[in-house]
């Protein structure tokens, strides 16, 4: 049987840091999909975990998405970002934990530019869908994810890459 | 080259229905477990979800849509998404997939869901959860069940571990 779900890369963070980063990703997959489950080490507020490709940090991402709060249900859209609005995690408070899963589709092409399509399960703030666009055609060859508060992701935050092939 | 999508376990009811399907010794050695449903209530359109037999500590925040209105709403609940019912058209099935990234950590477990009802009439749900189970034990059995009344024949759920290494 073919290995379709590969893991490329995964960090577990011994202690609080910012920033995880994925390089050298192989472009021998079809898709790839990024798991999270996180903390951030503020006590109030739902920050996003926010991504890059290639180190990209110029205004070339938008974003659409649909979130409930527990109350209501919205719908909103930026555009000319420098990121990707990838999940939303919980702070330190309840001692929750989140978890971000995200498809990034045909991503070592040279052509198109690039999807992602994450769900977001905070459960003490938010459920979210994302859709994300980077207006880029580079393969991509990295990663990056960041905790968007300019915080830290939490001792035991794991982040996971795993590639996808369709044959 | 791992392969890290592994199915641990299987069930398909059967005749007479079940109140609950139950995945019992899940091993620890997987980073993630995921759940994929395909079901069909004789009662009601729910999926409640149980780890380790403890039926406290669960919160849920959801988002849906009814095909003509988006809404949210939390609950102190085990609800982790929606399925089919008895009054929904004959022989169609809800689907979910539910995602539980850390399973056997020692911090309290998230839970991802993405679950649809489908069926011939005007309203119907879809319903992404986000759910917390503040627990640090490892999970080791889930069972999902309905609030009231049975899963039908032919419903079937698969549990899958994913490693991430």
């Amino acid at each position: 049987m073919a290995s379709t779900y590969t893991p490329i890369a995964t960090t577990t963070l011994g202690s609080a840091q910012s920033t995880v980063t994925f390089s050298s990703i192989p472009s021998t997959y079809t898709d790839l999909v990024v798991v999270s489950y996180a903390q951030t080490t503020a006590s109030s507020g739902s920050p996003s975990i926010n991504m890059r490709f290639n180190g990209d940090t110029s205004a070339v991402y938008s974003m659409t998405q649909l979130y409930g709060d527990g109350t209501s249900a919205v719908s909103a859209r930026v555009t000319g970002q420098s990121f990707v609005y990838f999940a939303n995690i919980p702070n330190t408070s309840a001692s929750a934990w989140g978890s971000g899963i995200g498809s990034i589709m045909n991503y070592a092409n040279s052509t198109t530019y690039k999807t992602v399509l994450s769900r977001s399960a905070d459960a003490t703030f938010y459920t979210i869908a994302r859709v994300n666009l980077w207006r880029s055609t580079a393969a991509i060859n990295s990663v990056t994810l960041y905790e968007g508060s300019s915080g830290n992701f939490s001792t035991g935050s794991t982040f996971t890459l795993y590639g996808i092939k369709a044959a | 080259m791992a392969d890290t999508f592994i199915k641990i376990a299987s069930v398909t009811v059967g005749a007479g229905g079940a109140s609950s399907i139950d995945f019992t010794s899940i091993p620890s050695t997987y980073t993630d477990l995921c759940l994929k449903f395909s079901g069909r209530c004789d009662t009601v359109d729910n999926i409640n979800i149980t780890f380790n037999g403890s039926t406290t500590s669960y919160t849920t925040r959801y988002l849906y849509g009814s095909g003509s209105a988006a809404a949210s709403a939390s609950a102190s609940t085990q609800y982790v998404g929606a399925t089919n019912a008895s009054t929904y058209t004959a022989n169609a099935f809800g689907n979910a997939e539910i995602y539980i990234p850390n399973y056997a950590g020692s911090n309290n477990k998230s839970i991802s869901t993405d679950s649809v009802q489908e069926t011939n009439v005007s309203t119907v749900y879809m319903v992404l959860d986000a759910a917390l189970w503040s627990n640090t034990a490892a999970i080791t059995s889930l069972s999902l069940a309905p609030s009231s009344g049975k899963y039908v024949q032919y419903s079937t759920a698969t549990l899958y571990g994913i490693k991430n290494s």
